[in-house]
């Protein structure tokens, strides 16, 4: 029989978000990145357009982190506390298309940073790079709830992408958005019909849907990778099959789940029979990101400067147009 | 074109005899239709039927074995498109590239030291893919008996040269390698190979139009034990390819592409093939050759084909036995989790990280989550206090205190009060673990 290749036509595309805002725009960012748009599967240009290509974050944090992995040392050593700096060196010599900055110092257990501190530092690191900026909190409600409000308001109009508004917890973190002009990551514990719930209830409070980023959680390769990859390729396909409450682009916590696990973290001594750390922890990363990129993920953060080089190569083949000749 | 389950039901017995497994004829019929079941599973079908039913009697994607039966590999036999529709059966076999010019007997050493053991399970790399790159048939062809003295695992043999393949496949048939590959120059040639020496065959096209017109001229030389190569070697080329042969299988039943594809990387830089290699896994290869040959390239490819070919509706679970981490005394703390493989993993690697030695025991609940299991009724304080008993922990331990997951902070009455034991409500997530043991157990 001949071959005639077989093409779906979806009834809707997913939805996109400009992140970050220029001069002209009321921000002060030297460019702005837009995801999302696409209204096929992903990297099937053959049927559909896929207009936006994924990014890649990678992961600044406001104190030196005391509990990552030495192989970091080479890396960020001389940035570590430094925010800025090291915010800068990840986008001029690590090729991050954008910056992610977690607030982790501002943990009551940690350093207790006051609100002043968190905005003084997301200020620095806007001024250090011109890339939008995602700015998570450190995890603890409460705290979140002073620490994030303060930011939006003190970056008005940056376009700033924040997280994390969660189902018992979003009223606030949206309303700053809202009033403040950025866009609002809504994070579910891997549940599709939370994750709609959620969409629904802050596109209730009037936060358009083309500035919210869904956060379907992710898990770490060989520790539940599946479920994640899962519930983000029913997400994408109730997008396209015309679920608009699903149709936001979707961000991928990638790095963070990563180093927790014992793969990547053990060292080449204590496991020899699972190969050399630094690789397989770089693998650990970017096997994660590309299985999640296959499901629908728009936004990967990561944690190693060479898993960022993997994956941007990856996607940049990815993009390239493929067809039939039929 | 597909036939509907009642168009097969007319052909069938209707004797509803059970033979085949189904309690109707009628149910075997639709079974048949959706590709679920293949109609030799009939005993008493009649050849005139057999004719008749024809392609929509297959399933839709071939079941096609590799090796013999010291280590049969099972390619195809897939029925979905996306693992949340059902599930993925067959596995992506892993193959390692080896050419017939290196040190064969070191290489394949290191190859068959590419096992893992990880969270329980024992990953294999499958299968060595030998490589003509001498186009010498003797060296091939030593090369290929080296293979298999060397190995007991499947191998599959490259070359498009019929008469080299000819002298090494003959050497080492009886362990039915795979046969790489017929195309548009050889098939005939290469056809007869395979059906003289009962080896599986891959099929290289260039391009899904000429792949299709291929694998028909193969078949009509009677031979259907197949592997499908589109030829490409451009990542997005080969993920739209791999997608197509898979929608066209499965979703139009069409024929020409109902086998198990495979693909190559092309990347030279081993991390960049391995991301590449994790594409073609997600989306639709049956077969992978590889490169990369070190410990930590392949595991991370094995990591994501279990993950991906896990059955969705049966969660992994390990063993409901207390087990000791570090090193334990009658001092140490006991932790309570579920036995679901995930949230036990999660819990051991916390404990591990906390370096305070201690016990972990696993209720067991069927392998559900802390909270679903709770809500489902099977992690109580009495299913608490048997499995203390089952597991002797007043024998191991000198102290009555246990730590209860803190998402089931509700359950701590009824458990102190089943099992007699003083229970301490412990972090809701395990990555607070290390925190909370250093609080409470670090004098």
């Amino acid at each position: 029989m001949a071959f005639s290749a077989m093409k779906e036509k979806y009834r809707n595309k997913v939805g996109t978000v400009v992140l970050g805002a220029t001069k002209e725009d009321g921000g002060t960012r030297g460019y702005t990145i837009t995801v999302g748009g696409e209204s096929t599967l992903p990297f099937l240009h053959f049927e559909g357009d896929i207009p936006n290509r994924p990014v890649v974050a990678l992961e600044v944090w406001d104190v030196a982190p005391t509990d990552w992995h030495e192989c970091f040392a080479p890396y960020y050593g001389d940035v570590f506390g430094n925010a800025a700096m090291w915010a800068k060196k990840c986008v001029e010599e690590f090729g991050a298309d954008l910056i992610i900055l977690r607030l982790k110092g501002a943990d009551p257990d940690i350093a207790d940073a006051s609100v002043e501190d968190c905005v003084k530092v997301v200020k620095d690191v806007l001024a250090a790079v011109p890339c939008p900026l995602v700015v998570l909190g450190c995890g603890k409600v409460e705290k979140d709830n002073e620490i994030l409000p303060a930011v939006a308001e003190a970056t008005s109009g940056e376009g700033l992408l924040l997280g994390l508004a969660e189902q018992e917890n979003y009223k606030s973190l949206t309303a700053a958005c809202m009033v403040h002009n950025h866009n609002l990551i809504a994070g579910s514990p891997i549940d599709i019909n939370i994750c709609k719930q959620l969409n629904i209830l802050i596109t209730e409070m009037n936060l358009p849907s083309n500035r919210i980023i869904i956060d379907p959680t992710t898990a770490a390769l060989g520790y539940g990778l599946e479920y994640g990859y899962s519930i983000m390729e029913r997400a994408r396909m109730g997008a396209l099959q015309g679920d608009n409450m699903l149709a936001m682009p979707i961000i991928g916590n990638v790095g963070n789940e990563v180093w927790r696990t014992k793969e990547a973290n053990i060292s080449t001594a204590d496991a020899p029979a699972w190969g050399e750390q630094e690789n397989r922890s770089i693998l650990w990363e970017a096997t994660t990101a590309t299985a999640l990129l296959q499901a629908g993920m728009n936004i990967v953060i990561l944690r190693h400067p060479k898993a960022v080089t993997l994956v941007k190569q990856n996607i940049e083949e990815l993009m390239v147009p493929a067809n039939f000749d039929e | 074109m597909a036939l509907t389950g009642l168009q097969i039901f007319k052909q069938l017995p209707k004797t509803n005899c059970k033979d085949c497994g189904n309690p109707t004829c009628l149910a075997f019929a639709m079974a048949l239709a959706a590709g679920k079941t293949s109609l030799d599973k009939c005993p008493h079908v009649s050849e005139e039927a057999k004719d008749a039913l024809g392609a929509a009697a297959a399933p839709p994607i071939k079941l096609v074995k590799i090796g013999s039966a010291i280590s049969e590999l099972e390619l195809g036999d897939e029925t979905e498109l996306f693992r949340h529709d059902k599930r993925f059966f067959h596995p992506t076999a892993i193959a390692v590239l080896v050419e017939d010019t290196e040190d064969i007997a070191a290489r394949v050493a290191s190859f068959n030291e590419l096992e893992f053991d990880r969270v329980g399970l024992h990953f294999v790399t499958d299968m060595v893919a030998l490589q003509c790159s001498s186009n010498d048939a003797a060296t091939f062809s030593a090369a290929a008996e080296l293979v298999a003295a060397n190995t007991d695992k499947s191998f599959m043999l490259i070359c498009e040269d019929v008469a080299i393949m000819d002298a090494a496949a003959t050497a080492v048939a009886s362990r039915k390698p795979l046969l790489y590959a017929a195309t548009n120059d050889n098939y005939e040639a290469m056809t007869a190979l395979a059906q003289k020496v009962a080896c599986p065959l891959a099929v290289k096209g260039n391009g899904l139009a000429n792949l299709a017109e291929l694998v028909d001229k193969i078949t009509k030389l009677g031979y259907k034990e197949l592997v499908l190569d589109s030829g490409s070697r451009e990542t997005s080329q080969v993920l739209a390819d791999l997608t197509q042969i898979r929608r066209l299988a499965v979703r139009k039943r069409f024929r020409s592409f109902g086998y198990p594809a495979m693909a190559f990387t092309s990347k030279t830089d081993a991390l960049e093939e391995v991301v590449q290699a994790n594409v073609y896994v997600a989306k639709y290869a049956g077969l992978v050759v590889v490169k990369a040959s070190k410990k930590e390239e392949i595991l991370p490819i094995l990591s994501w084909r279990q993950n991906l070919y896990t059955d969705p509706q049966k969660p992994i679970q390990v063993e409901a036995k207390a087990v000791a981490i570090g090193d334990v005394t009658p001092d140490s703390p006991v932790y309570i989790t579920t036995n679901f493989s995930l949230t036990y993993y999660i819990v051991e690697g916390e404990v591990e990280s906390s370096k305070v030695p201690a016990y972990i025991v696993p209720i067991n609940t069927d392998g559900i989550s802390v909270l679903t299991s709770w809500a489902a009724g099977k992690l109580t304080g009495e299913a608490i206090a048997k499995a203390l008993v089952a597991n002797d922990m007043e024998a191991k331990v000198n102290h009555k205190t246990l730590v209860l997951p803190g998402y089931v902070a509700v359950l701590s009455g009824s458990t102190a009060e089943a099992t007699g034991w003083k229970v301490l409500v412990g972090p809701r997530e395990a990555s607070g673990i290390s925190k909370f043991a250093k609080e409470n157990f670090v004098k």
